[in-house]
Formats: C-alpha cells, structure tokens, sequence
C-alpha cells in the first residue's frame, strides 16, 4: 500500500468510525466558500482535507488533469498555464486557500461558463468515500465514458452532501491566443436584445458583463478574427481588461460591495429586466446578481416563472434556506439520493437544504 | 445501520402466468386507445430487437402512448402489478439497451414526435423524446441554428434515446455530449410521478440529477420532454486529411495538434482496413496504402479557420504525414466525411457479419492497443478493422465474422470481451458513447468492484425501488459478478485487492 492509498483507507476509517456511532462530519478545504449555502450542523466534527494534496496526473495532449482535493486551486491554474491551458469553468476563489476540491463540491463557475461549460460539464472522474466509508472510483480520465451512473458529475456542487472528494479528474482547454474586452453604453433592456442577436452569430464570446449602462463583452481568436469581431460588435476596446474580469469572479467589483443581501438569479438569458432591484448581469444575462429588499417569496416566485431559479448567495446568518424550494416529489427524491450515497446523514448535515 | 439496499434481481426473470397477462392487457385497454397496445405475436415481433440484433426477444406486449397521461397511466398499471418496463426510442441502440423483456412491457415512445417549442431568442428548443436528433437541426437550421451532437445514426435516432445514452457523435471534441447539451427534462418516474430536471436556466437548485438520468440506460425513469441548447452555426468549417506510415504516427500527431491549442471540432482516424472498406464503398478519394488517415475538421470564424488550417497543416508535416491534403471545396469536404460516415456499412460489404465495439482509451496507449487487438484478433481467428474519435480516445474495432460459420459468432463474442477488458486495463473505459445495455454487462465487473456496483444498485433504488425499469441491464448484479469474476481470478486480474469483496 502506498502512502496516499493508505491515507485514502485512514479517511475511510474515519468516515466509518463516524457513521457507526451517527456522528455529523463537516468536510473542509480552504473555508472560502463557508458563507455559501447554508450553516452545517454545528456538533459534528471536522475533516479537513487540505493535506490531501498533489497532482495525480497531467497530459496537457490529453486535456485532462486528475489532482487531489486539499491541492490549493491557485496551484492547479498555475500548472495548466505553464502549458497554455486553463480550467474551463475558470472558477471563483473567494479568498486565499481555496482548494480544487471545494471549487467542484461548491460547482460554481465563472465568467466563461455559457461557452466553456459548468464546472460538472469538466468533471470526468472522481474517487470519494461514501457515507458507508468505502473508497469508489467512478468516470475516469477520459472525454466520453458511458460506463455505469454518472455518480462523478453528480458530486459537482453537491456541496459534500453526497461524499468526500478524494481526487477529481478534470477536462482542461487551452487558453485562447488573444482576448479583448468591447464595451458599449447601453441600458439593461437594451444589453440584453443586442446579447440576443449577437448570440446568434458564432461570434467567439468569452464573457459578458452588463452593469450600471455599460456592456462588456469579452471576444477571443486570433488577431485577423478579433480584427473582425470588432467590426461587427463594434464599441469602445477596454485597456488592460484582465483586472475587471477577474474582480468580476471574485466578487471584488464594486457592485459586491454594496448593502447584504445579495441574491443570484439563474434565467433563460433573454429574459427581460425583472425591476427587482438593482442588478449585474452576466452570462448573456443567464446570471444575474441581485441587491433588493424584496422578500425571498417574491424572488423565487418571480424566477421560477421564467423558468429559472434563484439563491440567497451572501449576506444571511446561514440558518435559513440559501436555495430555492424544491417541489415535494423532488425533494423527496433529493432524500432518497441523499440515503443511497450516505444512509446515515452524516456529511455536511444542513448545508444545502435544512431538511437534507 | 440501515441495510444497503439488495440489488434489483428477479424482476427480469419472473414469470407472468397467462391469467395475469389476460388481466393487464384489460387494464391497459381501459386507459389507452386501441391503436395503443400491441398483443399479437405478428406485431409484437418487429420490436423483438434494437441496433444490436444478435440479441431478441419478443415484449410482453407493447404500449405506445399518446400523451404523458397515457404514459402515466401505463406506468401506474404497471407498477402495481409488479410488471418491468422497458422505453424504447427509435431502437436504433448498440448495446441492446431497448432489448424487451418476455414478462415486461415495452414502452414504444415513438409518438412522441413534436417539436413543442422552439426559442430563437434563448437559443433553446422543447421537444418530445420521439423527435428524431436531425430533425431538430432541420427545424431551426433557418434561423442559423443547429443541435450540436451528432451520433453517426442521427437521420434516425431519437432524442430520447441519445439521452437516455448520453450519445456523442464526431464532434463531442469541440461541441460536448449530449449530457453538455441539454438543460431540463421531464421524467416519469415508476410510479408515474413526473419531475422535472435542470431548468431553462444554465442550472438548477439542488442536486445535479439531470447529469445522473443522462446516460442511465432507461433505469431511472422515463424521458417524456427534452429541453436542448442549439448553437450557432459557425460560419466556416474545413478538413485536412492526412495519411500516416503508421498508427503510432497518427497518434502523435493528434498530440501536436491539441498540444498546440488547437480544439478541431472533429478529429477521426482510420486504419488500414477501414481505409480500404471505405475506398471501395464511396470512393472518397483515400490513399489506400496508407497504414492510417486523419481527418481533421477545423470550424469557427473565417479568419481564425485559415490560420488554423496553415497551422495545423504544419503541424501535420512536422509529425510525419506522408501526405495532408485540405478539401478545396464544399463538395470534397462532405466526401471525405462520407468515406468516414460510411465506415460500418463499408466494413459490412467486405465480412458477411461485424461486431462494433465502443472502448475508450488514453490517446498515449493507442500503438499499443492496436498492436495488442491485432494480436488479439489472429488468436481468434478474426480480422479487425479500426475507426477512433482520435480526438477523445474513443475507439471503435470493427471485428469481422461471418455467422454462418459455426462458432465465428462465439469467437467474435470473446475477442470484442477481451478488446474491451484491454481498454480497461490501460486506464479507459468499456464504453465510450453506445451504452452498456445488455451486451457490455459481463464487462462491467472488470470495470468497477463490488462496492461501487453497489452505490450504482443504491442510487437505482432511490430512483425504482422495485427494479422495474430496465432490469437486467446497464449495471451487472453482485451474483453474476461473482460467478463472471470466478473466472478472472484466477488470472490474478482482481482490482483493488486491498478492498472488501462480497
């Protein structure tokens, strides 16, 4: 048995340990994302999973790297540049320490999902421990695998409800040649009519902004292509844009800063304005951040009859819930998925719904 | 402790007495419309099998549904007389994952054939599972849209099937699985319950359940709506394509290519015998000597494809290609994919019979898989002929045989067996995109141990906890690993030896 195996097999006893006596585990990386979702049973003890850490394996011509879930995400991204390439779900930190394996267990992404995928799209394979302390592999390291239940893909944003994330395998991209950022003035009403139709040219987007009369359009290709996008987008080319794009991911835009609570609203992107409250769009406008003093039940009633759904993402005490409702037989699923993977309840008791 | 859930065996394998077939049918006749249930032997026998045809068996009887009330109904019916069901699609399926049960209803979902809703403005579209997968791009190729995953069956396939397989098709490269294309769907669960699953947003609160019903085979539920994600169409797509000495060149080329950031929305390989197959067929203009071929699909704004076209052609010449070749129009583009689309129906002119296998591999293992199958293939006997998405590993050997000859089929059986235990043995996958269904089962003790056929048991159960979807397939029992295994130990193939076994 090797080191790591054998430090796979001492969390196993633990997760085992914990469920013979129906002991409560909280599973911890770097804490970053704490505030996300809603506060985890406060007597259950901590597995913290930030030694748990190394690259497994990495073919940059395979597009696929497999790491261990404590490996800090900083040093994952700095790995893939080395070789051109990027996560392409291109993940929120929030905070220094942010680990791999709590970006996949909190399944958010950042600006490049409508075009780069979701971070569930990137995952092929996980080995976890399961509520019954077992060691399981699912998926692997390949792009197309069929082969059982997609239980990988299912621990994406799961919030370590389901399982403990032991090692992740992740589809990579390549970074594009050039990246520039167009900006244009206009309302939010009128941003979301000019994403429609330019949604329907294969136009190379990479991210989308809308706050405050301003439009932001990220474009990427190569120089002759990018000549071409600006002919037809047209607006004002945004110097050293890399800085806004990434304060945009970590929450670090002004727009953050204001008064709690902020909401996340999940829509068809063409949604029109929803006059809620003020807003910052992106995604096309598939995402759209929310300040309001609105009540919960308006929100979620609102969202839900577009067709999307909405969250409470900051700024409550963690004891209510963050997540939208679920109708009663899909809870009631949510139950039973939730007792095949752990039957006890022991992992991150609370943490999503407070009846899960 | 609660008891780990027992795995779902014996419902494929019940009997129903003709007293209690009499009864169901009565009870099917008094929810559904007399063009809705098929009894008779005569109809009963074209749904005997899907695209695996060496395995049939005639339903029960057969129930084809208008509407989802209908569907409800029979599931309800159905599940109170403990009856199995099997959906069926188009039955255009390689794994025989639409194979009837003789003790269980088959759900034909064939008339579920609308497109509900198209929304240009959202880029999305609703439609019902007995759409087929063309006929959607069809439906919105005017307003400069198109569904992205192509599996090589599309003018027939329905999109019910493709995401009860999760299919891919020659372009999942660049463009995803269908699990990446689509947002919600609509399920009716065993009791006839229906949920809907993502949103028509980008995600959904909750567990990620639509990701697990992709690709579950028909174990879950049962797909009564489908909500995909139509792209634009790009505005230029081209194909180079180059000939190779050797496979192993091939390979390493493909490496050069995505090594040097560069995603082709299609990337294929063809070996030797395939070549030739195709040649004779369609005559697209292959080099016939060549030991393999790539084809290399470039596609994206006009700018960015010329510079990717020089560049990769480049790249191409520095690997080793003996000649790279770049479609000069339209016409010669669509007639190099034509010898590619054509591959199984050319490999069936030249063997009376072929067995298609779907392995997936880790690109860097592709010499030694192929010099290992080839070994493989003299040791039974059979000749095997190649076709691989270069691009994401997925391998298909064609093996050829010739039914009539007794013992070729058993022959062809072991040798497909044994190319996909060698898939797994080098770290990839027994299935790549066609499903396990019925005819990979045996390989998916080799694939997973006990504890995690387990977990898969589990979450079925948490789904139908009687078994009455789809038994029998997708996922193996813990009883036929033991007995399949028993004659793998003694190889000393077991994985994870230092894991618990029961």
């Amino acid at each position: 048995m090797t080191d790591i195996d054998e430090r796979y097999e001492a969390l196993a006893d633990r997760v085992r340990d914990a469920a013979a006596r129906g002991r409560a585990l909280t599973i911890r990386g770097g804490g970053t994302k704490a505030f996300y979702g809603r506060r985890p049973a406060e007597d259950a003890d901590v597995l913290d999973l930030r030694e748990l850490r190394g690259v497994v394996a990495y073919e940059p011509t395979e597009l696929v790297v497999t790491v261990r879930t404590g490996t800090p995400l900083a040093e994952v991204e700095a790995l893939l540049a080395e070789q051109g390439q990027r996560l392409p779900f291109e993940p929120p930190h929030f905070g220094d320490g942010a680990t791999i394996g709590g970006a996949v267990a909190a399944g958010l992404s950042g600006p490049r999902r409508p075009w780069g995928g979701a971070v569930r799209d990137a995952l092929l394979g996980v080995r976890i421990v399961n509520g019954r302390g077992e060691a399981l592999k699912f998926g692997g390291q390949v792009m197309k695998n069929v082969a059982g239940y997609d239980v990988s893909r299912l621990m994406a944003g799961s919030l370590g409800t389901l399982g403990v994330l032991l090692e992740v395998s992740l589809k990579v991209t390549p970074r594009a040649p050039l990246e520039i950022t167009l900006v244009h003035e206009l309302d939010e009403a009128e941003a979301i009519e000019r994403l429609a139709g330019w949604s329907h040219h294969a136009l190379a987007m990479t991210g989308t902004c809308h706050h405050d009369g301003r439009l932001y359009l990220r474009v990427c290709g190569g120089e002759r292509a990018l000549e071409a996008a600006r002919r037809a987008i047209g607006g004002d080319l945004m110097p050293q844009a890399e800085g806004f794009w990434s304060d945009l991911r970590e929450q670090r835009h002004a727009f953050f800063a204001g008064e709690p609570p902020l909401w996340r609203l999940s829509l068809p992107p063409a949604t029109p304005p929803l006059g809620l409250g003020t807003t910052l769009h992106e995604w096309v406008g598939a995402q759209r951040w929310l300040r309001t003093d609105a009540t919960a039940e308006t929100i979620h009633e609102t969202t839900r009859r577009t067709g999307g759904h909405a969250t409470l993402f900051r700024g409550h005490d963690g004891t209510g819930e963050a997540f939208a409702p679920l109708p009663d037989a899909l809870a009631a699923l949510h139950r039973r998925v939730k007792q095949a993977m752990d039957p006890q309840g022991i992992f991150n008791r609370g943490r999503m719904y407070g009846w899960l | 402790m609660q008891a780990v859930p027992e795995p779902h065996e014996g419902s494929d394998t019940r009997t129903v007495s003709a007293a209690e077939r009499a009864a169901l049918i009565a009870a099917l006749r008094s929810v559904l419309p007399r063009d809705a249930l098929l009894t008779e032997p005569e109809e009963l026998r074209s749904y005997e099998c899907d695209g695996l045809s060496m395995f049939r068996k005639a339903p029960l009887l057969v129930v084809l549904p208008h509407d989802v009330a209908q569907a409800q109904a029979v599931l309800r019916i159905c599940r109170e007389r403990r009856v199995p069901v099997v959906a069926r699609g188009a039955g255009t399926g390689l794994s025989g994952g639409a194979l009837p049960l003789d003790n269980g209803a088959l759900l034909g979902l064939a008339r579920f054939d609308r497109i509900l809703d198209v929304d240009a403005r959202n880029r999305t579209a609703r439609v019902q599972p007995g759409v087929r997968n063309l006929a959607i791009s069809e439906a919105v190729a005017s307003l400069g849209l198109y569904y992205a995953p192509d599996p090589s069956s599309q003018i027939a396939c329905s999109i019910g099937g493709n995401v009860a397989e999760n299919s891919g098709g020659v372009h999942c490269l660049k463009y995803g699985l269908t699990v990446h294309n689509v947002l919600a769907v609509k399920l009716l669960t065993m009791d006839g319950e229906l949920l809907t699953l993502g949103s028509q947003g980008l995600d959904a609160p909750g567990y990620d359940l639509l990701a697990l019903v992709t690709g579950s085979e028909g174990l879950l539920g049962v797909i009564v709506e489908i909500t995909v994600k139509l792209m634009p169409k790009p505005e230029r797509a081209q194909v180079l394509m180059a000939s190779f000495d050797d496979v192993e060149t091939a390979g390493n080329a493909v490496a050069a290519i995505i090594g040097a950031g560069i995603i082709p929305a299609g990337l294929e390989m063809m070996d030797n015998p395939s070549i030739r197959a195709a040649e004779d067929f369609v005559h697209a203009g292959y080099p016939v000597e060549a030991a393999a071929i790539l084809l290399c699909e470039l596609d994206g704004s006009n700018e960015d494809v010329s510079e990717q076209v020089m560049q990769v052609r480049e790249l191409l010449r520095a690997s080793g290609a003996t000649e790279v070749r770049t479609a000069q129009d339209e016409a010669e583009r669509l007639r190099f994919w034509a010898g590619r689309k054509a591959a199984f129906p050319a490999v069936g002119r030249i063997a009376a019979d072929y067995y298609c296998m779907d392995g997936t591999i880790p690109r860097r293992h592709l010499g030694r898989v192929l010099t290992r199958i080839a070994e493989l293939g003299a040791e039974h006997g059979l000749r095997v002929a190649n076709v691989f998405h270069a691009g994401d590993g997925n391998l298909h050997p064609l093996i050829l045989y010739d039914a009539s000859h007794a013992g070729e089929l058993e022959r062809a059986e072991a040798l497909g067996a044994r190319i996909l235990e060698l898939c797994v043995e080098v770290g990839g996958t027994i299935t790549g995109e066609h499903g396990v269904g019925v005819e990979k089962i045996d390989q998916m003790c080799v694939q997973f141990a006990a504890p995690e056929l387990a977990q898969f048991h589990a979450l079925k159960h948490a789904f139908d906890p009687d078994g009455l979807l789809n038994p029998g397939k997708a996922v193996p029992t813990l009883h036929r690993c033991a007995e399949f295994g028993a004659m793998h130990v003694h190889h000393g193939e077991l994985r994870f030896p230092d894991l618990p076994r029961f």
